[in-house]
């Protein structure tokens, strides 16, 4: 049997190879084939690099998985003024982030076998980042009939969740962690108990201040608590997404110390901000779940440096200025999050909270595990879906810069550390910073 | 400075293009408001009501809102001082849909009025108009953010019953949560130095409002001890029937006012109430209109001269300020 040359080789050479799944964190090269790796390490090209292979210098920078973003609401189909397949996947390889997971919460929803259908052809033509997507847990997201969960993950769906709608129904749930455990699912919840979330922002002095509703903080655990009770009744598999309080941290601490299947995530904006960032109104700063009190943005750095929170995800979600320039609490809520994704994450790391690798590790390996991707790892065999990036490049946040067809981010003009240099998904680079 | 009417002010002691909150504003600036105010109540009184300093100016009562007090308060107040008033309700369900607020602002702003007076539902809308509009804007009540206004008015008449704010005992009882009157009272109040006490069914009491430099209290005899004023808060139809509190009835037997729970504050505490009053439910009726305690009627009085004072100042500042971009182009 012959063995055909590879058609497409690139030598990365001169890099900080970086790979928190191995703990890899040394100076060397790395060779991709045909869109995969096939070699890495110190010495890999001190005889020069192969022939016919395309040399990258990295010029000492750092060479790491690119970036798996496991919250992402693309807007394709039905909101394509917000954001399409396309801009997100620029936005996206602007950011460093190779693989993302979208939200079904899109019109028409993703409760079917053709909407799946629909995003992975979408994204194919696209021809941007790896897209993957999650599948609604309830038909219509409306929290009462369960969705054809085994034939939605045969056909590409990721994992199930009603986006940004907690599966409110304790019944509902119960079933959907039953099934799901059935094939071996995941179930990602927006933790909110509804009755006690109508507000637009976190309860408390400033928004009795501002004449606002506020979310009381209680809202998020409690949902979380009654969940874990479902959790260990049916044996599920279960995801929290964007937590936001210190109890909710500690709630889920408990459950992992207790042996529970339990995995969680953060945004960056609520390890960055707190609750004073919403000042006179600015709906930019409205999230949901709320941004939250100074007590709480610690808890969560916390979480993240001792590892209770497993993931970090951009929450990325775009919004045109119609749906931002309205009173609070009337604006709709989100940031748009996939090109600051990588400079806000790595403020935990350059205020010392936790190492480089270990930081990396919440942005890449950990959610590519979480969800069952083949993403997030150097190794050989694995995809070269790689990101080039200096950790301690200073920059400016301008939002008018964004590949995103929306700017709605409360960062516009912080200054930042970590720039990304390159992105390069299944061996092509898709991304070259200017 | 004089002005063209032969009337002296001068207007350096409120220095904003707006009135959007009390929150913010200094005591110095408060009194000056109230000291131009105490000017127009005398002239309100007599036959000639009519001023001339706002001759050739437009003001428009922009009321997404239903209101007929303060949309009149405002009218009238702009219209003894010579302004051309127009007054336009909105019906802000049907305007959601469609045109949006800043759509709105832009239109307004394209007919160039001097005063643009807003009430809208939604607490920070006025604001978001204020920061598209090249004119002066009032905040005639934001959702449940600020009324600052009512402070005003509500200070003048206390001030002129009693002398001064400083060191006085308010207590402002009712549906605090939901009330830009509450809001703009705490803070006009603190400012000038007079000590405040809430009195709410912990429902309608909202979270960490004690950091706002407040005594809260849940029960009305404790909290009208020795008070030098009682204001009560209007509770809206919506919140009566089990929402909020079980009926109104219950509501009246524990915090309404009346006689006997009265007796728990000074014996000559006045007796507040912004309006429309909901009688048998946060007020007796006999204390309403009773014009020994009641202020009632004097508050509506006042809160034509306090809109006469903020018109007059914020015209004054935004023409100031436009001769002053004009000499400085030249």
């Amino acid at each position: 049997m012959t063995v055909l040359p590879p058609k497409h080789r690139t030598a990365y050479v001169n890099a900080r190879l970086l790979d928190p799944a191995s703990g890899l964190d040394a100076p060397g090269g790395l060779l991709a084939e045909d869109g995969k790796i096939t070699d890495l390490g110190a010495d890999l090209f001190k005889d020069g690099v192969p022939e016919g292979a395309q040399r990258v210098d990295c010029g000492g920078a750092c060479l790491a998985p690119g970036l798996v973003d496991m919250r992402v609401q693309i807007r394709e189909p039905g909101e394509e003024h917000k954001e399409t397949m396309v801009t997100a996947g620029r936005a996206a390889a602007a950011g460093g982030v190779t693989s993302m997971v979208g939200l079904p919460n899109t019109d028409p929803v993703i409760d079917d076998v053709a909407g799946v259908e629909f995003i992975a052809r979408r994204a194919r033509e696209a021809k941007g980042v790896k897209v993957y997507t999650y599948a609604a847990v309830t038909r219509n997201l409306e929290g009462s009939e369960l969705t054809e969960m085994g034939m939605l993950a045969e056909s590409g769906a990721v994992a199930f969740t009603d986006g940004l709608k907690p599966v409110e129904n304790a019944q509902v749930m119960r079933r959907a962690l039953a099934y799901a455990k059935t094939f071996g699912h995941l179930i990602v919840q927006h933790p909110e108990e509804p009755s006690l979330a109508g507000g637009a922002m976190n309860g408390g002095e400033l928004a009795t201040r501002l004449g606002l509703p506020g979310i009381p903080k209680l809202a998020e655990v409690m949902m979380i608590e009654r969940d874990l009770r479902l959790v260990e009744m049916t044996g599920g598999r279960y995801h929290v997404a964007h937590v936001s309080t210190a109890e909710s941290v500690e709630a889920i601490r408990r459950a992992k110390d207790r042996g529970l299947d339990v995995t969680c995530d953060t945004a960056p904006h609520y390890f960055a901000l707190n609750e004073l960032a919403v000042g006179e109104y600015r709906t930019f700063a409205k999230v949901s779940p709320p941004l939250r009190s100074e007590d709480d943005r610690l808890a969560i750095l916390e979480g993240v440096a001792d590892g209770t929170i497993d993931a970090i995800a951009s929450d990325h979600s775009p919004h045109d200025q119609e749906s931002k320039r309205l009173p609070f609490g009337l604006a709709e809520p989100g940031i748009v999050g996939l090109e600051t994704l990588l400079p806000l994450s790595l403020q935990i790391y350059h205020w010392d909270k936790c190492g480089l690798l270990d930081l990396l590790a919440h942005l890449t390996v950990k959610p590519a595990q979480i969800l069952g991707l083949d993403a997030g790892r150097l190794a050989k065999g694995a995809p070269a879906d790689l990101m080039i990036f200096k950790p301690d490049l200073s920059w400016k946040i301008e939002p008018d810069n964004f590949e995103s067809k929306s700017k709605n981010s409360p960062f516009e003009g912080l200054p930042v550390q970590g720039r990304v240099i390159r992105t390069v998904v299944d061996g092509r680079a898709l991304f070259e910073a200017a | 400075m004089t002005s063209t009417h032969g009337t002296t002010a001068s207007y350096e002691g409120y220095r904003h293009r707006h009135l959007l909150g009390i929150e913010g504003l200094t005591a110095s600036e408060i009194l000056f408001l109230l000291d131009l105010s105490d000017g127009y109540v005398a002239l309100n009184r007599g036959a000639d009501k009519k001023k001339h300093l706002l001759d050739g100016r437009t003001v428009i009562n922009l009321f997404f809102e239903s209101s007929t007090r303060t949309r009149t308060s405002f009218e009238l107040a702009a219209k003894r001082l010579g302004a051309d008033v127009i007054n336009m309700s909105v019906a802000w369900s049907s305007i959601k849909k469609g045109e949006t607020l800043i759509d709105t602002a832009m239109t307004l702003n394209a007919m160039h009025p001097d005063v643009l007076v807003v009430r809208h539902p939604d607490s920070g809308a006025v604001q978001l108009l204020a920061e598209k509009m090249n004119c002066a804007v009032i905040n005639g009540g934001d959702g449940s953010h600020e009324h600052p206004t009512q402070a005003l008015l509500d200070a003048l008449t206390i001030r002129r019953r009693l002398g001064g704010i400083e060191g006085l005992q308010v207590a402002i009882c009712g549906d605090i949560a939901h009330s830009r009157v509450a809001r703009s009272n705490i803070h006009l109040l603190t400012t000038l130095g007079a000590r405040v006490r809430l009195i709410a069914p912990p429902t309608l009491m909202p979270g960490q409002i004690d950091r706002m430099g407040v005594e809260t209290f849940s029960d009305m005899r404790k909290g009208l001890k020795d008070c030098d004023i009682v204001m009560m808060l209007r509770l809206q139809t919506e919140r009566m029937q089990g929402s909020y509190v079980p009926s109104t009835r219950e509501y009246f037997h524990f915090f309404g006012l009346d006689g006997e729970k009265l007796q728990a504050a000074k014996p000559d505490a006045l007796i507040m109430h912004p309006g429309p009053m909901n009688r048998g439910v946060e007020i007796d009726s006999e204390l309403a209109d009773d014009i020994h305690r009641s202020v009632i009627r004097e508050q509506v009085e006042m809160g034509v001269a306090v809109r006469m004072a903020c018109l007059e100042t914020l015209n004054h500042n935004l023409h100031a300020e436009r001769s002053r971009q004009e000499q400085a182009a030249q």
